[in-house]
């Protein structure tokens, strides 16, 4: 199997994104988590005398650089390492989602849903802006996303993240299972 | 510029969150449908190992490469949690993204995604304008 092209098991995947914790902890005390950048990125371009973004947010700019280096991973892996291949899911999801009336199968996300074009629509509206603006909103006022609380926070066993990724959970499933199919046919 | 080694930590991140194809909205779909392992995997033994590297950290009194003490920030419990937690599971559903695969899908070349990622943040903001009338 050549490591560089093909897509990596969980059981890859999983333990390297674990020895984030450890890594950045020892690069500098700092804790994993993805979602802050958000608040700082508010901090340095529109704080607007709101409190919640008036602080010295260059103590935090590690973060911003941090962030830089995702987008800039995601660049390496897509373009030089098939990174955005067409993902192989269970059929049974394909089969589900053709159903509900997705379309493009044929990379890392459906086309049809997301692009630019279909920002002119209503179902596009809500897939790219209200997603992201819950995306946004959720985070901040939760105190953390997937990285900060699932990852960072119930590593360190910390009940108050436990409690927001079961939160996350519970949003989701009720997101996919009773209100998506009906987005997804708009 | 002391920033830099955050910045390769980035990169690999990015470049792991694409490879595991945590990044595409199909994989989410798969996970909040139960029909596959596959992001379960990722999340349950990510936990386990950072769990096990802050146990040994802790054991070994390991410092960090400047020789300070490591610090682990204690998250008190809100009802944030519970309500932001809700709204960003909604919302993680509907994009297929959290934070980080958001980044990466723009990295990835998802123009669009950047749409997205600028309504994250303005969703940012908006919670930093209405933070004190919320229940925390």
């Amino acid at each position: 199997m050549n490591w560089i092209t093909q897509p990596w098991p969980w059981c890859i995947a999983g333990p390297l994104i674990g020895l984030m914790v450890p890594a950045l902890l020892l690069l500098g005390n700092k804790p994993f988590g993805i979602s802050s950048s958000l608040r700082h990125i508010c901090a340095v371009c529109v704080p607007a005398r709101i409190p919640f973004f008036n602080y010295d947010w260059k103590r935090e700019s590690w973060n911003l650089f941090f962030v830089a280096g995702v987008i800039l991973g995601g660049f390496i892996a897509a373009y030089y390492m098939q990174g955005a291949d067409p993902v192989k899911i269970n059929p049974q999801t394909t089969a589900l989602l053709k159903q509900e009336g997705v379309k493009d199968f044929s990379t890392l996300v459906p086309t049809d849903i997301f692009s630019l074009d279909a920002l002119a629509t209503l179902r596009g509206l809500i897939f790219v802006v209200l997603g992201g603006f819950m995306v946004g909103f959720g985070t901040r006022y939760a105190d953390g996303c997937t990285s900060g609380h699932s990852i960072m926070g119930i590593s360190t066993l910390q009940w108050p993240s436990m409690v927001a990724t079961c939160c996350f959970m519970i949003g989701g499933f009720a997101m996919t299972w009773f209100i998506l199919p009906y987005l997804i046919k708009l | 510029m002391r920033n830099i080694k955050f910045l390769l930590a980035g990169v690999v991140f990015g470049i792991i969150l694409v490879k595991s194809q945590v990044i595409s909205w199909f994989r989410i779909q798969e996970m909040f449908r139960l029909q596959a392992f596959h992001m379960y995997g990722i999340i349950g033994s990510a936990i386990a190992v950072g769990m096990i590297s802050i146990l040994l950290l802790k054991r070994f009194n390991v410092k960090t490469i400047n020789g300070e003490p490591i610090e682990i920030p204690k998250k008190r419990f809100t009802w944030g949690n519970v309500w932001g937690g809700l709204i960003f599971g909604l919302g993680w559903a509907i994009t297929g993204a959290c934070p980080g695969p958001l980044y990466a899908l723009l990295g990835s070349g998802f123009w669009v995604i950047g749409v997205t990622l600028l309504s994250a943040i303005l969703g940012t903001w908006v919670y930093g304008l209405v933070r004190d009338r919320l229940p925390h």
